[in-house]
């Protein structure tokens, strides 16, 4: 049995620099006279190395994010397409005579430190003293599982689907990845589809509609065996034509398919079973959650490392630092880690000097919620996310004004931020929608609305957690106290953190709670004495159309809405009238509670809806323990009894109401409105979106739906959550504290963020070329006119750039507002937000 | 939230236009002491120069509506005052003249003018009133998505009549290929119907069949709706009736579509108009004022 001193598994950029790092330290070695085998092996199921990267579509540009990051890596990386990264990997395996095996892939890991035993799929077994996983989060492709299922024909990817032309191609699979290669490939070959089940349940809505088009449309060479399973799959004989024969199973009995290509698209096998099969501890239940890692990588397994994709650092970057990082330190190297000069940026405010780690320490140490994260996991948090201090004027701040004006000035990656004792860290409205937690110090929440609501909140509290949840503006000021250091920490790192830990989310969860608690019904009463009624309140889940109350109930209980939006309709002459649509921060179903118990209308969440349900005794409790509220409390009862009552009796505006939550603005926060009745068409809103936006639109007026000359365009609505920033790679999305969600610089034209927006508002395109000037346009015909130019050739540099993802930024870098709306001619264009729907509404 | 450009900002350029139009009226009764009113007074100077200004400034919309980063006020703004001061330049122009016209290039150019006018008066009905009738008439739809049914309706037809008599499938596939919309000018304008269909005469084969006008298709649904109670094979009367559903639909599909380009026509062709005329107006009034200067 072969025995080494490490085994990487997994040759992606992980994997490849640690083995890279390994290969080096052999070639010190040998340069030293000691002439042995090499003590390192890196094993790859593949036949290439990084997998993943070789799946890429040709051409892809692959970008070297996040830009602040230094590499330190053996291996070499910069942004360039698929193409030239590839060749510099397998020119660094090469050069560095990395001990590379292809093909083959490891189906148990045993054994312990010193004495790990690795058996692969052909039998074979490897003994190595320690082992690093790096094997990602991609896993291995579903095979077919049937015989015959090694035939060269049967592939599990699709590069370029115009290399195929004029075959018989089988395509199994019912997923998106299967119907879009079969869609792709039917353009020039005769392709079956087989699904296993009577429907497409898996795919994408558009997916859906188009491969069910081109199913039922006999001009196109698409036929789809629905109920169908693969029996066997023989190899060619005279008998055949020379071609492979696919024996199936359909409803109908067995039939047999003579096909060129086999292309299985049947999901992969995620790599979570097999690391949890090794032993290795994960945090938490859920499906993305990271294994348990020390700060050196070791997983709960002593010996066994895990680094990459699977550690939770998606980043191409990241993942080769790591690997580096991780051979050195089994080699008893403790070299500090390639992002360390980032926290010392990060710390450089602070009034007092100590080292990264003991500060690391201190602060994990100050704030409760985090003890329990593990090293790592503190680390990451701390380099995404900024140091506030905040110091009285004086010396001192001067001192560290002028620090931060130096950092400022050597272009440091993460420096902190510095304001005056008693400055607003942000203010009531903003959309900003990070976390904030106190390291030292104290700051004062203010809501401006409620005179003598001042909250004061003291070391190891946070704050800012409403608008995380909510999506929703910032309700009241957060003023900074003196000597005050805060840890602000963005929206994307903390949802990964509360995905990942139970700790973190409940503690967010029960802080929510008992503040909504306050706001609504008990300003006056501390945490403390919430806490028995926070506990009994229950935290309710609704899907897009799930009822939270129907009308004719007996209503038991009230509900606080916590993210998302709620549509209240109510039944009248055997027609359901919209007549309110709630939003977060909101109240529903509060009078049963406070007047007849049976509910007067029904609830449907509109879109994802969080709510907190209190009960009756809890809610009579609350309002025992502060009576203040009762009053208020009974007027605003009162007034939406006469509100819903009138919208009952006006069943137009209800149409319209419901006719823009269908449209999914229930969770808009700035949408493109454009009232048919004034619209002529002359889309000069278009134009003006490209003029103002790189020569690319970002709206498309004539398409959408429209109801009662109400007219919803493509275009984004600014969601409160957006679902675009939901799986952005490099953190390109942002919302400014106006509201406004954009993309900057750093996207790297994935496409992910096109396809989670349920609204089909963003797309990738080239950058535009320059056009002549207007007046060039005007008085001599020169190009093409105002507005994106149909179908324009990028310039060499545009595609060297590539394709990157452009939506609407409702021009958040023009001081005067929205271009499209500015531009309208007769003003059939508006900006609305959804409070101002019922005036929308109430025209009609 | 949304509001038309005569009602913009509680009309304030209305107030405005009304306070030019008196100021107007005051300098032109202060004429008369030394000469009669004419363009020759200093009031008729003042006049006069306030007139040119303002149709500098109407023209300039033209620039204003490209300039996408402008931070003077929005379009719908400078669309509103343009109406307004526009009515207000016919008042300001007809006393700056003092209605002494001639056959010289001074009358050509407030000749000008006045068409100019004109035709912005139709643009602003036309603005205020077709889209109005455009959303109605598309009925909560896109031009596109009338076209993309029109296209799944022809093949659901010619997929049907596939099924029927050789007669009736050549009036099926001859009225959907010689089905036009659009086409010229007039015929876009007055949403005229050129279309036409291939009927068989009676007594002859198909192949005789000659290209007859299809005015609204009126003459393939009711060649196809005869043909149903004489149906004698089985199932032909259902698919007829199915056939006559979908040439109906493609009827109504197709008046709508006819409308919404003629709406839509009506929308953009008065600014053909318009612009040209404003383009001469202008050199005509470079002509007026260099002749005022130049030939006292």
């Amino acid at each position: 049995m072969e025995q080494y001193h490490i085994a990487v598994i997994g040759s992606g950029p992980a994997g490849l620099s640690a083995a890279a790092r390994a290969a080096q330290r052999d070639r010190q070695r040998a340069a030293d006279g000691a002439a042995l085998p090499p003590s390192h092996i890196l094993l790859e199921a593949f036949d290439r190395p990084a997998k993943t990267i070789q799946r890429y579509q040709k051409g892809k540009f692959v970008m070297a994010e996040p830009g602040f990051l230094n590499l330190r890596s053996d291996c070499g990386f910069t942004a360039g397409s698929r193409e030239q990264v590839l060749d510099q990997w397998q020119r660094n395996i090469d050069e560095l005579g990395i001990n590379i095996r292809y093909g083959a892939e490891v189906i148990r890991i045993g054994g312990e430190r010193g004495a790990f035993l690795i058996e692969l799929a052909d039998g074979s077994r490897i003994g190595a003293e320690h082992v690093i996983l790096a094997i990602g989060l991609e896993g291995n492709p579903r095979r077919l599982g049937v015989p015959g299922d090694d035939a060269p024909i049967v592939q599990y990817t699709l590069d370029d689907p115009d290399a195929y032309r004029g075959e018989t191609i089988v395509v199994v699979g019912a997923g998106d990845s299967a119907i879009e290669n079969a869609l792709a490939l039917c353009a020039h070959n005769q392709v079956h589809l087989i699904n296993r089940r009577e429907e497409f349940a898996r795919a994408k809505e558009g997916n859906l509609t188009a491969v069910l088009r081109a199913i039922s449309d006999p001009k196109i060479t698409l036929d789809c065996f629905y109920r169908t399973t693969i029996k066997t799959l023989r190899a060619p004989s005279d008998a055949t034509n020379g071609k492979y024969a696919l024996v199936i199973n359909t409803p109908e009995g067995e039939r047999t398919l003579f096909c060129d290509r086999i292309i299985a698209r049947l999901g992969a096998i995620a790599p979570r079973a097999f690391v949890e099969a090794c032993g290795i501890a994960f945090e938490g239940g859920a499906p993305d959650a990271a294994p348990v890692l020390s700060a050196r990588y070791e997983s709960s397994v002593p010996g066994l490392y895990v680094v990459g994709s699977l550690a939770g650092y998606p980043l191409i970057k990241q993942a080769m630092n790591q690997g580096y990082d991780v051979v050195e330190y089994i080699h008893g190297h403790a070299i500090k880690p390639a992002d360390h000069p980032l926290l010392e940026q990060q710390f450089a405010l602070l009034p007092y000097r100590r080292e990264v780690e003991e500060l690391l320490a201190l602060f994990q140490q100050r704030i409760p919620m985090f003890r329990q994260l593990n090293a790592l996991a503190f680390r990451e948090l701390l380099i995404e996310s900024h140091v506030w201090v905040a110091l009285e004027d004086g010396p001192l701040f001067t001192e560290t004004a002028s620090r931060l004006q130096a950092l400022t000035a050597q272009a440091a990656a993460r420096v902190g931020k510095l304001v005056r004792a008693g400055d607003y860290i942000y203010r009531e409205g903003d959309y900003t929608n990070t976390f904030f937690t106190i390291v030292e110090g104290e700051v004062h929440i203010e809501t401006p609305q409620r005179p003598g609501g001042r909250t004061v909140l003291k070391r190891g509290e946070f704050f800012g957690e409403t608008s995380l949840l909510s999506g929703r503006p910032r309700a009241g000021n957060a003023i900074a106290g003196k000597d005050c250091i805060l840890v602000e920490t963005p929206r994307r790192t903390m949802l990964k953190l509360m995905n990942g830990n139970e700790t973190v989310k409940n503690g967010i969860d029960w802080i929510f709670t008992v503040r909504a608690l306050q706001q609504h019904f008990a300003p006056s009463v501390g945490p403390q004495a919430l806490r028995a009624i926070a506990q009994a309140a229950q935290l309710c889940t609704f899907e897009a159309g799930a009822v939270l109350f129907g009308e004719g109930e007996r209503g038991d209980n009230l509900h606080i809405i916590r993210r998302g939006s709620v549509r209240l309709s109510r039944r009248v002459q055997e027609r359901d009238v919209v007549i309110a649509q709630l939003q977060s921060d909101q109240l529903a179903g509060e009078m049963a509670l406070m007047g007849d118990p049976l509910r007067k209308e029904t609830a449907v969440a509109t879109v994802l809806t969080e709510t907190i349900a209190l009960d009756r005794e809890s809610f009579l409790a609350l309002l025992n323990l502060d009576t203040s509220r009762i009053e208020p409390l009974q007027q605003l009862a009162s007034q939406r009894a006469v509100a819903l009552t009138t919208m009952a009796s006006r069943p137009e505006s209800g149409a319209v109401m419901g006719f823009l939550m269908a449209q999914g603005l229930g969770e808009a926060t700035n949408a493109l409105i454009i009232d048919e009745n004034l619209c002529i068409g002359c889309d000069n809103c278009e134009k003006a979106c490209a003029e103002t936006h790189g020569g690319i639109a970002r709206l498309d007026r004539a398409a959408g739906a429209s109801y009662a000359q109400v007219h919803v365009p493509i275009s984004c609505r600014h969601c409160e959550h957006p679902h675009c920033m939901k799986d952005c790679p490099p953190d390109a999305i942002h919302r400014a504290s106006s509201g406004e969600v954009f993309i900057d610089d750093k996207c790297i034209g994935c496409g992910n963020c096109q396809s989670n927006c349920p609204y089909g508002v963003i797309r990738l395109a080239y950058d535009a070329p320059p056009k002549p000037s207007l007046l060039g346009w005007l008085l001599f015909g020169r190009g093409s006119g105002p507005g994106e130019q149909p179908a324009y050739e990028p310039g060499e540099s545009a595609r060297a750039r590539g394709k990157k993802a452009v939506k609407c930024d409702a021009c958040v870098q023009l001081a005067h507002g929205p271009a499209c709306v500015n531009a309208c001619p007769t003003g059939a264009a508006a900006r609305v937000n959804p409070a101002a729907f019922i005036e929308l509404t109430a025209k009609h | 939230m949304h509001e038309s450009i005569l009602g913009y900002r509680k009309a304030r350029y209305a107030w405005l236009a009304l306070l030019l139009t008196l100021a107007a009226c005051v300098l032109y009764a202060t004429q008369g002491e030394v000469q009669p009113a004419n363009g020759g007074t200093w009031q008729g100077y003042t006049l006069g120069t306030i007139g040119a200004l303002l149709i500098v400034w109407l023209t300039a919309i033209g620039v204003r509506k490209r300039r996408y980063h402008s931070a003077l006020g929005s379009l719908q703004g400078w669309a509103s005052a343009h109406v307004y001061l526009g009515i207000a330049l016919l008042v300001v122009a007809t006393l700056h003249c003092a209605a002494q016209f001639g056959p010289n290039v001074h009358s050509l150019a407030y000749a000008l003018m006045c068409a100019v006018i004109a035709s912005g008066l139709v643009g602003l009905f036309v603005y205020l009133r077709f889209p109005r009738l455009l959303a109605r008439n598309r009925a909560d739809r896109a031009r596109a998505d009338l076209f993309a049914e029109l296209n799944e309706l022809n093949e659901l037809g010619r997929a049907i009549s596939q099924l029927c008599d050789p007669d009736v499938r050549v009036v099926t596939d001859s009225a959907i290929s010689r089905t036009a919309v659009g086409g010229g000018l007039v015929s876009q304008l007055c949403a005229l119907d050129h279309s036409q269909v291939q009927l068989p005469r009676a007594g002859q084969g198909s192949s005789a069949a000659l290209p007859i006008a299809n005015r609204d298709q009126r003459a393939a649904v009711e060649f196809v709706a005869g043909r149903i109670p004489r149906a004698n094979r089985q199932g032909e009367a259902e698919r007829l009736q199915q056939l006559l559903a979908i040439l109906c639909r493609r009827q109504t599909l197709l008046r709508r579509l006819r409308r919404d380009i003629q709406l839509q026509g009506w929308l953009q062709l008065w600014l053909y108009v318009h612009v040209p005329l404003t383009v001469a107006l202008l050199a005509a009034l470079a002509l007026h004022i260099v002749a005022v200067f130049f030939f006292w």
